[in-house]
Order: structure tokens, then C-alpha cells, then sequence
């Protein structure tokens, strides 16, 4: 079948066969690896994406059910040689190591970010308990955060 | 729906199944842009709401309940619909339906049908729904206990299924309501420690301890990699005890 | 005590010291960094592996004519089909690639595909029908000691064995299996190159040593195969042995097409060796006033069904026994036992780990005893430098400043507010279990020690070569990048030795380089480095040489204070160094554990402060504050970002993160039940950074990896005795071992 929606701001048809994940689709039929695949169950939020406006796991979403509907993906929060706010303050924290977890961090960052620009660290937090780091401890990840929302030192 | 067709609402519960390869749904009928069970009047909660909303606006216990479903991601997918549909004995919503005695709307092109929840949860992800049925939507009870608590044990602070969820209500009149999830094949009421509670109307240190003492007689847990039979029995106590208690200040 | 004299730094933007910006943070932010998974070739096939579901079993057939009857697939392969060595092993090669006449662990490989696309990989990897004679799995540690099935035994003997201390104690300990998980799985792409050869690009902490194993098992002549170096996600030790990397080999070079591979998470988590449990039996003396003055430990870890580095792991382990402390009777058994639990094998700490979570659970028994503030005993007893390792009895020569990390971690303000009125930072956060008035906080200290880079002989070198381009210098090496940040400090360390800004780190493949052996036992930014400002020095002098200049810099040579060569101009003339740099020897040690075994030491120290409801067994770890023992900060930020992971890591070990195993079957291989600490679990952490001048790394570094990791779990621990007076002697600590006991 053949599977048509606005991918970052453009329209897209995959082919999909069978009951495949829209994280699959975007990485496999589309040609958009930003997005990862750690657990293919909800768990760890490598593969946030946001989906007509709500920050979801896109590999729990079926691709044939995003027909019709607005995704946007890591590669989607900036221009090609920009970063967004949520990108450069992760930058400049070192809140990047191994990195597979950044682009689910990008993603959700940026969706809570757009709800709520100057967000406490407690609902940092909250907002961010979806995404699983291995590498960091999490501390850079929450001090870029605490300096985009104008709380850090 | 047609039979054999498959329910997909937020996909939270479905597609975790479809990616570990336990299921290949053939006919999916896709929920989650189905306005009507979006909808939410007054008791009557659509089936597809989602976590999101319940953590807004729900009844006190089930939006505590919202709020430690998974993650920002999940409760944005994720609808009460589709917890009543799994009817995992972990079922964070379930609960709280069991308190209130809440009902589950069934639609079939022959017709609706309401069930009790007790007749509708039949065992560990068994319900009394009939394949060609959708769940429609959650009916709760029209006045709603003032008190509810809510509680959930797990070992980390985001994103756990718990060992031994419980909600305490309790009415005006003294009336208290005790469910608890994980600790038997389906949602619980303690009814004896709702009985021996609901009589008392300021309960002292020797009720609560009785009270308590009846919560861990009453669940039925198990042992498996995720807890202990003891510790879900005690802990189903302590924290009725607890929950009872803010419901009493 | 040997002295060394450390290299000067030549003044150069981003050299050592700085924090400089990740050279990989922006295609990692933007989601364009390739990693394995995101590996693509045309015409590529999709592998799929067999796996046993039995944990001990005899194969009596395999029958591979259902999964090569369905569309689409290209190969069925099984141990018949391999052409080399039919096993392979980090340290003993004893893992058969594919299981042939029996299966000893759940989830062993025993069969592979090749097919056109994933789903029809995986469905062909199901198809293989294989029938099994299932035989009891041997998962009970004692017996398989008495059976004497074990990798290695160890014995330590050190000093007079018949003292006798006037304050004994006594304790057993048990670690439960953690797992690394790495956010991203084992993945790779192997493309055949036409000629009978291989390139491999998969997940790996060590080419050099994969490429070995792919030769040897697929018959092929070294320079046959080359392993890259590939963007992956997290290692921790996971990334160490071989998994993947034969089977893609195999399949690339039998259908002659490039074949991809990635596991998903369930199957990463018996595809790769995890950290040994263990059970460990101490005995420690002390005199009255504190003194430190016998421990006897008897230590079994449980290596699994194949060796992988068990046997490393043990010796570590029994090395590390007593912790940083002098002590001048030690004795120590160790044994690493064969079984058909999953099979173990590094991960960060390697076997440090373990042990300190005991020798610190005994030290706090002995301070109880002792009436003496846990501290105050730790410092009587601290080793240092120009000390006597208490197990084998090596002189330390470089700095130990394990006074400096007690005094400093004491200092630190203890920041005690009481239990946080925010819900998330509570125990059982949102749950809603426990409200301020339930919490008792507690607090604990540990102290961890582990030696940095290769040991008991074993010849730890690396390769890095320097070379002047247009670009800059760049730094070539085949160390893996696994997330730390090498990618930084080795360009950092080549800006400082060469005196120029511009410097990038380029990885190349195995045939184009040496080996920079493992990234792991904290080694690169030692023995890398160390290769790094050898090769980026000894490259300066002979361009000053060559040029009779007296400075280098941005803009080229100078000589009195003029411009002789331009930047451009060197460039030009493709000057580069190669250098192989090796760490002070170490040596096997003798029947009694003694002798010359490490290159180097770190010591670090952690206090934790943790939030504990007692009647549910519910823990937050509030804040974890540690004083580590660094050398020297290359790259602080790098060091810091090391610091918090690794505590993480800790943490986890000590509250939550534990592989449940049942008759050797793993109970919660997936991201549900296996809990990995969210950000919501993350405690405070103040860092404090001990730098001291004379180890043998770049300008006096010291690896930083593993030490945060290793006391902070019986930091941790402590800290959960302290609040509910319970004994706390096993991890992962669980709410039913609070509440219940
Ligand atoms: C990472 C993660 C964390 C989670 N954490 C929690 C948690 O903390 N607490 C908790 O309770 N659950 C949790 N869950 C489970 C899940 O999110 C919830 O059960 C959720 O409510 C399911 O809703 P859904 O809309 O996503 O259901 P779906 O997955 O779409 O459906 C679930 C089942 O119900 C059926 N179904 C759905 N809607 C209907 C309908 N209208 N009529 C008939 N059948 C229907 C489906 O066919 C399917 O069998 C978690 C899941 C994940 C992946
Ligand atoms: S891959 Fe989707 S949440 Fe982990
Ligand atoms: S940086 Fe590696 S998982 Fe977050």
C-alpha cells in the first residue's frame, strides 16, 4: 500500500507492506535515519517524533495510519545548516555522547520547548522521562535545558 | 467492526505486540482520528481519550493514574480505551474504574450494550467483549466519591509498570472503596476492608491497622521477575493504609 | 620511585585543558551521524540469526529447507558452512560461530540468513527448523566448581597468614548480572569486495581483534579483511567480543552481496556478554585504633557458558579485593565458573565492581565495629603512592592521591536539605506512594580503585599516526569512538604536542593502521593519547629541525620572529609521524598473585545521599557527590560528562538494573522489565576533579571511564544502610530486601 503525508513541511508516499512501524518507514522506505530504533516498544523514546502535533514514539505508530496526517522528524526541527535552541544548547552542555539517544531528546526538547518556553527543571524532567540516555547521566542533558529555559548559572 | 478485524487506538498496547511478531493483524481499523470517541461528557469518557487529557482533566485518581502511564510519548498515544481493550491486570486505569464501579460502553452493528466492569474484566487480558464489538466508551457512575487516591509502586520514577497499583475513595457518608491492580488476575476490590471502613466514621490507629491487615489478606498476588508474593502483599496494605489516610485528611 | 618529567604544552586554541565543542555533536544533533543501524549499500541483503531457545541442549538435526523454500532468501547457513576456525574468543577461542552438536546457552547462534529484506530475514531465521535433545542446564555456580568446570582459578597469598586482627568481621555479598545497554544494538554491514575479500563496518569496541576473528574463522589471509571503525551507540564493554562480525562476513562473501544485520533489543540482550554476578566471602582484621591489618576473600563469578574474558575479569576482581587500602596480609581465591547461564564478560569496572561493593560494605562493618567515623578509617588505612598494593605486592610509583580524595569528598558541603517537597524527586516519584514524612535520607561513602590500560603481561600498545594537510593535522587511528569523546581529546592532545589549532581525528580501517587495542579498561586517552603526543611532538621537532625554526604555529615555522615556511607550504610536503606507544611493562604474576601487574591505578571516592521510604522499599538517590582521581583534565567537560554517566551506571546497579535469570533463561531481555534509571532517577552531582603530575599518560592524564562507576553503587548501598539500618548485602537493592528483609 501506498502511504501519503507531510513529512517536515513536505509531501511524502512510502510503500509499505505488511504491519510496519512508521519508525521503520521513515528509516527504511523514506531514507530518514535520524530517528533510531533502541527497543521497538515505547521504552527509551529514540525515535520521538511528533505526529499532528503530539510528541509520539514512531515505532508505535503503524505507518499506513499516518495517511493523510503531519509528521516531523529530527531532520524537520531545523534548516539544513542551523541548529534549533534545544540543538545548541545541547551542544554547548556536551550533552552529546554516543548520541543515539539525541535525536529523541532533539525532538521531544523541541515539543516541550514550543508549549512551554521557560519550563522548571521538575517539569524538564517530567517532559524528558520518556527518553532514555546510557551515556550521559542525564546532568548535561538538564543543564541545557535549564539554560534554554533561562534558569541556568 | 468485522470480525477478525483488529482495534488500533494509539497503538501503545497493539503495536509492541505487531513489532515482537506475537500478532500480524491482516484488518486494522484505525481509531485514533475517530472523532466520536474523542468525545467526553460528563461521565460518558470516549474510549478514545487519551492519557493526556485524563492527566488534564480527569477525575482526581484517574488523572493521578494519568500521569505515571508510561511517558509524555505514551500518553499522548496512549487512550483509556485501549487499557480497558488490553485489560492488563497492570492496567493503570483499571483501578479506578473498579472504584467508582464504572461501566464499559460496547457498539456493534447490532447494537450497544453497557457491562459492569466486573463483568467485563474476565480474567488476565480476558474481557466479555464480542470480537465484532468496539469499546465505545467509559461510562462513570454520575456523582463521584469527594475523596480519591491513587498510588502505584515502582521501582524507578518514570515509566515502570508497578507491582501493586491501589485507589482509596471515599464518600461523604464514610462509604470507602478499595481497588488494587497487579496483585491478582484482574482488577480487586477489597470488599472486606471496604466493609470493615466504611462503618467507622473517624478511624483510629487500631482501624487503620485492621484495615491494612484485610488489604494484604484480601489480593491474591503472585511471584514473578518483576516482585514478590509477600512484598505485593504487604505493600498492597501499607499503601491502602496511606491512600486511606490522605483520603481522611 | 620513578619520576617522569611531563611534556610541556604548546599553547594552541583547543588544545588540552579546554572543553572544546564535539566535532560529532552536530550531525548527531541533526540526526545525520551514521551509525551501523544506518549502514546502506545497493543490492544489500538483510541478515537474520537462530538463536537456541534452550539454555543447554544437544542438536540432532537442523533442517534448513523451510527457510530456504521462502521468496526472497538468498543463504541458510549453519556450522557446516563455516571454512576456518570454527570458534572464536576474546581470550580463548571456545565460542563455536554457529553451535554445532550442542547449545549451551539461551539464545546461542545456530544458524544465520541472508535475505532481501528484514521481515523475511527474520521470518527465515524462525523457519530453520532445528530439533533438540534438551539436556538440564548446569546454572548452579557451586557445582559446577566441585565439578571443577571453571575459566580460571585465582589465588592471592600476600604477607604472614597466621595474623590475626583484634576486631574481626565478617560478611557475604552478592551482585546481581547487569547489563550494558548500549542505546544502540549490535549492527554492521559487511560488503564483499570481488576479490574473495571483506570490508566489515559493525559495532565494535576493537577492530583490530574482530578483523583477527574474521580471518581466522573464514580461512582468509589477513589482508583480506579489513574491519572500519563505524558510528555506534554506546559500548561499556558490550562491543568487546565478537558477535555479529563472522556471521556477516560469512554471509556477505557466500552470496557475494553486501549483508546488513541488526539485532533488536531483545536479542542484544543475549547477544553480548553482560557484567559477571558475583558471590564474594570477606574476613577483615584490624587492630583496635583502626588499623587495617588482615583480609581474607574468597570471590565466584559466574562466567556463563563461553570464556569470553572471564578469566581478565576474575583477575581483576581478586586484584581489587581489599579496595585502596594498605594492608599487608591478604588472601584471596577467586574462581570463575563455567555454566549455561548467559555468558559474561566486560563491562565498565570489569570485576572492580563487584568487589567494591563488599570490601566497602566491610570496611563500614569494620567502622561500626570500630567506633570510628567510616571516613576517618578509610583515611588511616589509604594507599598511595610508594605504598604496596595490598593482593600482589607492586610498588605504586605513579600518583595515588587516595588521601586527597577522602579529604576533598569530606569538604564537599554535604548540601543536606531534607526530602523534596517536588513529588518526581521523591521515592516512587509520581506514583504517589511516599510522602515527605515517610522518607528516612541516608548517607554513604565508598572508595573504588582499578588499574588503567592492559595487564598481566599482556602487550598494550596503540598506533596513531599525525599527518600535515590542508585541513590541519589530522590524527589517524583506529580507536573506537564509542561516545566518550576521543574524537576531542585526541585532537586536543595533537594541537597541544604540534602548537596548531587545526586538528581533526579521521578513522581508518585495520589495513591501513595498527592496532590501538580496545576502547575499554580506560585506556585510549592514555595509550591513544600517549601515541598522539609522541607522534605530534616528535613531527614538530622535525619540521623545526628541517626548517631550523624555533616555534610553530597557525601560520607556519618561525625562526628569531620571522615567518620562514608557511602553513600552506608544510601542508604540501605531507609530513607525517607514526607511533606505536606502549605503557610501562606489567608481568603475569606469580602462584601467589605477586608481582609487577598493572601499568597505572585510579582511585575515586563517592558520597551518596539517597531518600528511602522503609515500609516500601522504595529508594530515590538523591544526590551522588564524588572526588575522582584524574592526573590530568584534558578535555573537563569530557570528564565530567564520564563522571555523571558512569554514576548513572552505578546507580542503576545499586536500585534497579539487574538481568533476572531462571534455569538459564533471561527472564526480562527488553526495555519493560529490564529498567534502565530515566532522568527522573538521575541524582545531583558535584564533581571534583584530583589532578596530579606524574603518570605516564599525555601530559599526566589518567583514564576516567570506569572509576565513577565503580564505588558508586556501594556508595549507594551505604547510603541505604545508613537510612534503614538494614544490611544491604546484595544489589541490586530491592524493595521486597527494604521492606520485607
Ligand atoms: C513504554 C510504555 C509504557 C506504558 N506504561 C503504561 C503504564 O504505566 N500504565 C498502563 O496502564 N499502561 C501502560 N502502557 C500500556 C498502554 O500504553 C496502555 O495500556 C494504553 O492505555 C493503551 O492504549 P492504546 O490506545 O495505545 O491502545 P492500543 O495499543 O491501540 O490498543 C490496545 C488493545 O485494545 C484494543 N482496542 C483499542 N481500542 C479499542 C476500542 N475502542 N475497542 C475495542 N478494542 C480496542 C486493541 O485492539 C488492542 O488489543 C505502556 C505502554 C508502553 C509502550
Ligand atoms: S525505539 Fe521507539 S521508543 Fe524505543
Ligand atoms: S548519548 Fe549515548 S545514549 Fe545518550
Amino acid at each position: 500500500m501506498i502511504v501519503s503525508f507531510k513529512l517536515n513541511g513536505e509531501e511524502t508516499t512510502a510503500r509499505v507492506t505488511g504491519p510496519l512501524s512508521l519508525l521503520d518507514m521513515l528509516r527504511d522506505e523514506v531514507g530518514l535515519p535520524g530517528s533510531k530504533s533502541a527497543c521497538e516498544q515505547g521504552e527509551c523514546g529514540s525515535c520521538s517524533i511528533v505526529l499532528d502535533g503530539e510528541l509520539v514514539c514512531s515505532c508505535l505508530v503503524l505507518a499506513g495510519d499516518v495517511e493523510g496526517s503531519e509528521v516531523t522528524t529530527v531532520e524537520g526541527v531545523a534548516g539544513a545548516d542551523v541548529l534549533h535552541p534545544v540543538q545548541e544548547a545541547m551542544h554547548e552542555a556536551g550533552a552529546v555522547q554516543c548520541g543515539f539517544c539525541t535525536p529523541g531528546f532533539v525532538v521531544a526538547a523541541v515539543d516541550l520547548f514550543e508549549s512551554n518556553p521557560s519550563p522548571t527543571t521538575s517539569e524538564i524532567k517530567e517532559a524528558l522521562a520518556g527518553n532514555i540516555c546510557r551515556c550521559t547521566g542525564y546532568g548535561a542533558i538538564i543543564r541545557a535545558f535549564e539554560q534554554l529555559a533561562g534558569r541556568g548559572t | 467492526m468485522g470480525e477478525g478485524a483488529t482495534a488500533l487506538a494509539g497503538g501503545t498496547d497493539l503495536m509492541v505486540e505487531v513489532n515482537f511478531g506475537h500478532t500480524r493483524p491482516e484488518n486494522v481499523v484505525a481509531l485514533r482520528r475517530v472523532e466520536e470517541l474523542a468525545q467526553w461528557e460528563g461521565g460518558r469518557i470516549g474510549a478514545g481519550v487519551t492519557w493526556r487529557r485524563l492527566e488534564r482533566d480527569g477525575p482526581r485518581a484517574l488523572a493521578q493514574a494519568a500521569r505515571t502511564v508510561g511517558s509524555p510519548q505514551i500518553r499522548n498515544a496512549g487512550t483509556l480505551g485501549g487499557n480497558v481493550g488490553t485489560a492488563s491486570p497492570a492496567g493503570d486505569g483499571l483501578p479506578f474504574l473498579a472504584a467508582v464501579d464504572a461501566s464499559i460502553e460496547l457498539a456493534s452493528e447490532s447494537g450497544r450494550r453497557t457491562l459492569r466492569w466486573d463483568d467485563f474484566f474476565i480474567g488476565v487480558k480476558k474481557t466479555a467483549r464480542r470480537p465484532d464489538e468496539l469499546i465505545s466508551a467509559i461510562q462513570l457512575p454520575e456523582a463521584l466519591p469527594d475523596r480519591q487516591e491513587f498510588a502505584k509502586i515502582g521501582v524507578r520514577n518514570a515509566m515502570v509498570i508497578a507491582t501493586v497499583y491501589c485507589v482509596v475513595t471515599r464518600a461523604e457518608d464514610g462509604e470507602t472503596r478499595v481497588a488494587l491492580g497487579s496483585v491478582a488476575p484482574t482488577t480487586i476490590r477489597a470488599r472486606r476492608a471496604e466493609e470493615l471502613i466504611s462503618s467507622v466514621a473517624s478511624p483510629g490507629e487500631e482501624d487503620l491497622r485492621e484495615f491494612a491487615r484485610l488489604v494484604s489478606e484480601e489480593v491474591t498476588p503472585i511471584t514473578d521477575h518483576r516482585s514478590t508474593e509477600q512484598y505485593r502483599r504487604h505493600s498492597s496494605g501499607v499503601l491502602a493504609r496511606r491512600l486511606l489516610e490522605r483520603c481522611l485528611r | 620511585m620513578t619520576t617522569k618529567t611531563t611534556t610541556r604544552i604548546t599553547p594552541a586554541k583547543g588544545g588540552v585543558g579546554e572543553s572544546p565543542l564535539r566535532p560529532d555533536g552536530v550531525p548527531k544533533l541533526k540526526g545525520t551521524f551514521e551509525y551501523a543501524q544506518d549502514l546502506h549499500a545497493d543490492q544489500m541483503l538483510w541478515g537474520a540469526t537462530t538463536r537456541s531457545p534452550h539454555p543447554h541442549a544437544r542438536i540432532v538435526s537442523i533442517d534448513v529447507g523451510p527457510a530456504l523454500a521462502i521468496g526472497g532468501v538468498h543463504a541458510v547457513l549453519t556450522a557446516d558452512d563455516v571454512p576456518g576456525r570454527a570458534t572464536f574468543g576474546l581470550e580463548h577461542p571456545d565460542q563455536p560461530v554457529l553451535a554445532s552438536d550442542e547449545v549451551r546457552y539461551w539464545g546461542e547462534p545456530v544458524a544465520i540468513v541472508a535475505a532481501e529484506d528484514e521481515p523475511t530475514a527474520r521470518l527465515a531465521a524462525a523457519a530453520v527448523r532445528v530439533e533438540y535433545e534438551v539436556l538440564e542446564p548446569n546454572v548452579d555456580g557451586d557445582e559446577a566448581e566441585r565439578r571443577d568446570d571453571t575459566f580460571r582459578r585465582m589465588r592471592i597469598r600476600r604477607g604472614d597468614q597466621e595474623v590475626q586482627g583484634e576486631v574481626v568481621v565478617d560478611g557475604y555479598y552478592e551482585v546481581g548480572m547487569q547489563d550494558q545497554a548500549p542505546l544502540g544494538t549490535e549492527a554492521g554491514l559487511a560488503i564483499p569486495d570481488g576479490n574473495g575479500g571483506v570490508d566489515l563496518y559493525a559495532t565494535s569496541q576493537f577492530v583490530h581483534v574482530d578483523q583477527e576473528q574474521v580471518v581466522a574463522s573464514l580461512g582468509l589471509r589477513p589482508d583480506q579483511v579489513r574491519a572500519h571503525p563505524t558510528g555506534i551507540g554506546g559500548a561499556f564493554g558490550a562491543r568487546e567480543d565478537v558477535n555479529l562480525h563472522i556471521h556477516l562476513c560469512l554471509l556477505a562473501l557466500y552470496t557475494g552481496k553486501p549483508v546488513k544485520m541488526v539485532y533488536q533489543r531483545s536479542e542484544s540482550f543475549t547477544g553480548h556478554v553482560h557484567r559477571h554476578p558475583a558471590r564474594m566471602w570477606y574476613r577483615h582484621h584490624a587492630n583496635r585504633d583502626g588499623t587495617l591489618i588482615r583480609v581474607e576473600a574468597r570471590v565466584v563469578i559466574d562466567g556463563g557458558a563461553y570464556a569470553s574474558t572471564t578469566a581478565a575479569v576474575l583477575a581483576n576482581a581478586c586484584y581489587f579485593s581489599v579496595g585502596p587500602y594498605r594492608c599487608d596480609s591478604v588472601s584471596v581465591d577467586g574462581v570463575g565458573v563455567r555454566t549455561n547461564n548467559p555468558p559474561c564478560g566486560a563491562m565498565r569496572g570489569f570485576g572492580a565492581v563487584q568487589v567494591c561493593f563488599a570490601h566497602e560494605a566491610q570496611m563500614d562493618k569494620l567502622a561500626t565495629e570500630l567506633g570510628i567515623h567510616p571516613l576517618e578509617l578509610r583515611r588511616m588505612n589509604a594507599l598511595t603512592t610508594g605504598d604496596h598494593m595490598p593482593t600482589t605486592g607492586q610498588l605504586i610509583e605513579t600518583p595515588l592521591p587516595t588521601r586527597e580524595v577522602i579529604d576533598s569528598l569530606e569538604a564537599m558541603p554535604i548540601m543536606d536539605d531534607g526530602p523534596p517537597d517536588d513529588v518526581t524527586q521523591l521515592p516512587g516519584g509520581t506514583g504517589l506512594t511516599t510522602e515527605p514524612g515517610d522518607v528516612k535520607r541516608g548517607v554513604g561513602y565508598a572508595l573504588g580503585l582499578k588499574n588503567l590500560g592492559f595487564s598481566e603481561g599482556f602487550d598494550d600498545f596503540a598506533q596513531a599516526r599525525v599527518r600535515l594537510t590542508e585541513e590541519g593535522a589530522i590524527v589517524e587511528t583506529a580507536a573506537i569512538e564509542v561516545g566518550q569523546g576521543l574524537v576531542s581529546v585526541l585532537a586536543q592532545i595533537a594541537r597541544s604536542g604540534l602548537g596548531l589549532s587545526r586538528a581533526v581525528v579521521k578513522h581508518v580501517d585495520t589495513s591501513r593502521i595498527e592496532s590501538a587495542g580496545s576502547t575499554s579498561a580506560s585506556r585510549q586517552t592514555q595509550v591513544s593519547g600517549g601515541a598522539t603526543l609522541e607522534a605530534a611532538t616528535k613531527l614538530r621537532q622535525r619540521i623545526l629541525d628541517a626548517h631550523g625554526g624555533d616555534d610553530l604555529n597557525d601560520s607556519g615555522v618561525w625562526r628569531g620572529g620571522e615567518l620562514v615556511v608557511g602553513i600552506e607550504e608544510l601542508a604540501e610536503a605531507g609530513w607525517e609521524e607514526t607511533v606505536t606507544f606502549r605503557h610501562p611493562p606489567t608481568y603475569a604474576p606469580d602462584e601467589d598473585g605477586q608481582g609487577v601487574v598493572h601499568a597505572d591505578f585510579a582511585v575515586a571516592g563517592h558520597r551518596a545521599v539517597v531518600d528511602v521510604d522503609p515500609d516500601l522499599g522504595l529508594v530515590k538517590v538523591h544526590r551522588v557527590d564524588t572526588s575522582q582521581d584524574v592526573g590530568r583534565a584534558l578535555n573537563p567537560e569530557s570528564i565530567r560528562g564520564q563522571i555523571e554517566g558512569g554514576i548513572m551506571q552505578g546507580v542503576g546497579l545499586a536500585i534497579m538494573e539487574e538481568l533476572v535469570i531462571e534455569g538459564g533463561v533471561i527472564k526480562n531481555p527488553n526495555f519493560t522489565d529490564y529498567l534502565l534509571p530515566t532522568i527522573l532517577d538521575a541524582p545531583d552531582v558535584e564533581a571534583l576533579l584530583i589532578e596530579e603530575d606524574g603518570s605516564w599518560g599525555p601530559f599526566g592524564a589518567k583514564g576516567v571511564g570506569e572509576p565513577p562507576t565503580i564505588s558508586s553503587t556501594a556508595a549507594v548501598a551505604a547510603a541505604i544502610r545508613d537510612a534503614t539500618g538494614r544490611p544491604v548485602t546484595r544489589v541490586p537493592v530491592r524493595p521486597q530486601d527494604i521492606a520485607i528483609g
